[in-house]
């Protein structure tokens, strides 16, 4: 009894000895080299995972910033300027301050202004409502409001405003990974540039139509009339195929544009609220009166003409 | 009796417009025709504003292969070329025409006289049919001639003329058979001998029986065309499940009808074809079902191409007052019509109103693998699983569970209990991965 048990053990333990043996030389053998830094930057990210950067996930990141020359073309939105300081310091690089960036839902049709023309009652997907048909308003170019933007979302950042049936982005929450934009059929949804204070300024409207036919489909619609593009002084606003956009690196945010649109398209955002006649200041009245704008809710409600 | 042999279900019949008589349509005062009639690339208009043009007049030539030229339906003035609404809202190239009297042009042949002798030969026969822009009036209006010239190394062995009208409500095709069976009859002998088979079926479904009689009746003049009677099951219309049920062969994944060695038609294509060949009559006029259980009127119309719905509509007495959607098309496979206004096309097969109870959508509930879905398929595939791998956006497993199959019957989605859209998502998975497929180096 005792010699089976015996010999059990030593059989074992040589045989374990041995194998010991062989997979040290064939781990030295096949050995993969890996930049150890990888660990190190890995460590730093954030782990959502959520490929706004472009790669896979925060390991191929990591990977691809420990591979580069420099960290000018890589960005984590998630992370932001902090984030990429520290990788920047563990891997001896510099790194140049990058302007934050949102989400911004480019669309105010909101039903009172954009009115239904029919009923749409399939499934509640936009992907599949904009592959079957222009959409259950005048406006083929808005938001459906189904609500693909907010499914996508790994940060919870984007509801629907149950009064405007349109998607309202919380720019505390907002990373700009760009996870709704690739959701969006319509391609409704910018990333821009988050602005000092949260303060921007942008066409809300992407309707190419001409001026008549999108006014009549909704009547927050930019016409392409070129009246922005002509007050802007920093020549920031182009109007391209009947809709005006302003280039966000351009924009001094003086917001003369927003009063100059005769449909309220151009919505300022996160501006303090003014006085409601224009005292001749050379910032012009975004005549948004008594509200007291909650984030990333047009406060250019103005003039209904 | 015969059927297809894979799912299928069984939908209330609702033929009520069948015993309404073919009525002619009163002629717009503005006839908004379309250049996106057919499948394939729109047709280019040839006229410009202010051009006089007469019924059956040349407006517009086909673009490509596979595409069809566009005839005028009335006579009058172009009174512009613009973007108009289709039925779905989507903008669509269209020739307007301000309606002054009814004048035809001098070579069509409009006697009533049935002209039974086919003149022409094979390629001739072909070029007539392209020329007066005839296209496949079953639902997907694929043009005539491109189907009837088989691609080379394949070879056509027998035709089959399609009366199944399987989709609810619609009684356009049974109203041909039963007014004009000579002609369907000539006008698939027509397509027989464009290619060169000499065997032909007309598979029609057991609930049209006075169609069925008139056709017994006429066919024993041709002895080379057999009446098949089938099975009622929807969706036997389907041209692959129609080739099923007549003779027996299927067609493989991926394939066309063409690889069981049959060309399927319609009977109002068979009627077309009688017309462009014998009559020298370009395609410029359908048929027209209008009905439902609310509707006050039943009416089947022949209708010219280009009569915007609305006025169909307003004719008939404006929309009943419990009608909730407006269907292009049967209650199957139909499209709810998002824009009344938009002109009819060649392939407008019917203007149906369904109520709210009919349409409206039941609430949602999760799958409880009962597999009906499966089992109600008609091209052999597995719904639920589709609809799941589309709705996580698995193109590659989609697409080896042969998404690219589906012909959108919408069986699986009739006989769900739990009411699941499947459809819908399976629609939009199969137009990714299709996308997908077109988008590889061909080898």
């Amino acid at each position: 009894m005792s010699t089976t048990i015996i010999f059990t053990v030593v059989s074992l333990s040589l045989l374990g000895l041995l194998l010991a043996v062989v997979l040290y030389f064939v781990a030295q053998k096949f050995k993969v080299e890996e930049d150890p830094r990888i660990d190190i930057v890995e460590a730093l990210m954030p782990g959502a995972n959520c490929g706004g950067c472009g790669q896979a996930g925060c390991r191929a990141f990591a990977e691809a910033c420990t591979k580069a020359e420099n960290l000018d073309s890589l960005y984590c939105p998630v992370g932001g300027n902090p984030v990429m300081q520290k990788i920047a310091g563990a891997l001896g690089f510099e790194v140049a301050e990058k302007a934050p960036m949102v989400a911004v839902v480019r669309c105010a049709g909101s039903c009172d202004k954009r009115p239904k023309t029919n009923v749409y009652d399939g499934a509640a997907s936009c992907a599949i409502m904009s592959a079957l048909y222009p959409g259950d308003t005048g406006c083929k170019y808005g938001c459906l409001g189904k609500g693909d933007c907010i499914n996508a979302c790994n940060f919870g950042a984007i509801s629907m405003d149950p009064a405007t049936g349109l998607p309202v982005v919380d720019d505390e929450k907002c990373t700009a990974c760009g996870a709704c934009v690739k959701a969006c059929p319509k391609g409704v949804i910018e990333l821009r540039n988050k602005g000092p204070k949260s303060r921007r300024v942008f066409v809300s409207c992407i309707n190419k139509d001409k001026g008549g036919v999108a006014r009549k489909a909704c009547t927050a619609a930019c016409i392409g009339c070129g009246k922005c593009a002509k007050v802007c002084p920093f020549g920031a606003i182009t109007v391209e195929n009947n809709v005006a956009y302003i280039d966000f690196n351009k924009c001094k945010l003086c917001t003369k544009c927003v009063a100059e649109c005769p449909t309220g398209a151009i919505h300022a955002v996160n501006f303090p609220p003014r006085p409601p006649k224009p005292a001749a200041a050379p910032a012009a009245p975004a005549a948004a009166p008594a509200e007291p704008a909650p984030v990333a809710v047009p406060v250019a409600e103005k003039k209904e003409a | 009796m015969k059927t297809f042999s894979l799912g299928g279900v069984h939908p209330a019949d609702n033929k009520i417009s069948c015993d309404a008589a073919i009525e002619n349509f009163p002629i717009p005062e503005t006839a908004y025709i379309s250049m996106s009639q057919h499948l394939g690339a729109p047709a280019e208009p040839i006229v410009a504003v202010g051009d006089k043009v007469k019924v059956g007049q040349l407006i517009a030539n086909a673009s490509g292969f596979i595409s069809a030229p566009v005839h005028s339906s009335v006579s009058g003035t172009v009174k512009a070329i613009d973007t108009i609404k289709d039925l779905a809202g989507n903008p669509c190239k269209a020739v307007v025409i301000t309606v002054e009297g009814d004048e035809w042009v001098d070579t069509i042949d409009r006697s009533d006289a049935i002209v039974k002798e086919i003149k022409l030969d094979s390629k001739e026969i072909i070029a007539k049919i392209q020329e007066c822009g005839v296209v496949g009036l079953g639902g997907a209006t694929f043009p005539t001639n491109v189907k009837l010239s088989p691609p080379p190394g394949k070879k056509a062995e027998f035709l089959i003329i399609n009366a199944a009208e399987c989709e609810p409500y619609l009684t356009s095709d049974y109203r041909v058979l039963v007014e004009m069976p000579e002609q369907v009859l000539i006008g698939a002998s027509i397509m027989m001998k464009a290619l060169n088979v000499t065997q032909g079926f007309i598979g029609i479904e057991e609930n049209k029986p006075k169609a069925i009689e008139i056709l017994n009746k006429y066919a024993s003049a041709y002895p080379q065309i057999k009446v098949v009677v089938l099975k009622k099951k929807y969706p036997q219309g389907g041209e692959k499940q129609l080739i099923d049920a007549v003779v027996g062969r299927r067609v493989p994944s991926k394939g066309l009808p063409i690889d069981t060695g049959a060309v399927v038609q319609n009977v109002g294509t068979a009627l077309a074809v009688y017309e462009a060949v014998q009559k020298n009559k370009p395609l410029f006029e359908g048929i027209l079902t209008v009905t439902g259980q609310c509707s006050n009127v039943q009416k089947n119309y022949k209708h010219r191409v280009g009569t915007p719905i609305s006025k169909i509509i307003e004719v008939t007495g404006g929309i009943p007052e419990n009608a909730a959607k407006v269907i292009s098309g049967g209650p199957m496979m139909g499209k709810a019509m998002a824009n009344l206004d938009a002109p009819t096309l060649k392939g407008s097969s019917s203007v149906l109103y369904l109520t709210e109870d009919q349409t409206k959508r039941k609430e949602e509930s999760n799958c409880i693998r009962c597999g009906k879905c499966v089992s109600a398929c008609p091209m052999g595939l597995e719904p639920y699983l589709l609809n799941k791998l589309s709705k996580v956006a698995r193109w590659d497993d989609a697409e080896a569970h042969f998404i690219y199959d589906c012909i959108e019957c919408g069986c699986c989605q009739f006989t769900c209990p739990a009411y699941i859209p499947l459809l819908d998502s399976i629609r939009f998975g199969k137009a990714k991965v299709m996308g997908i497929m077109r988008s590889r180096p061909k080898k």
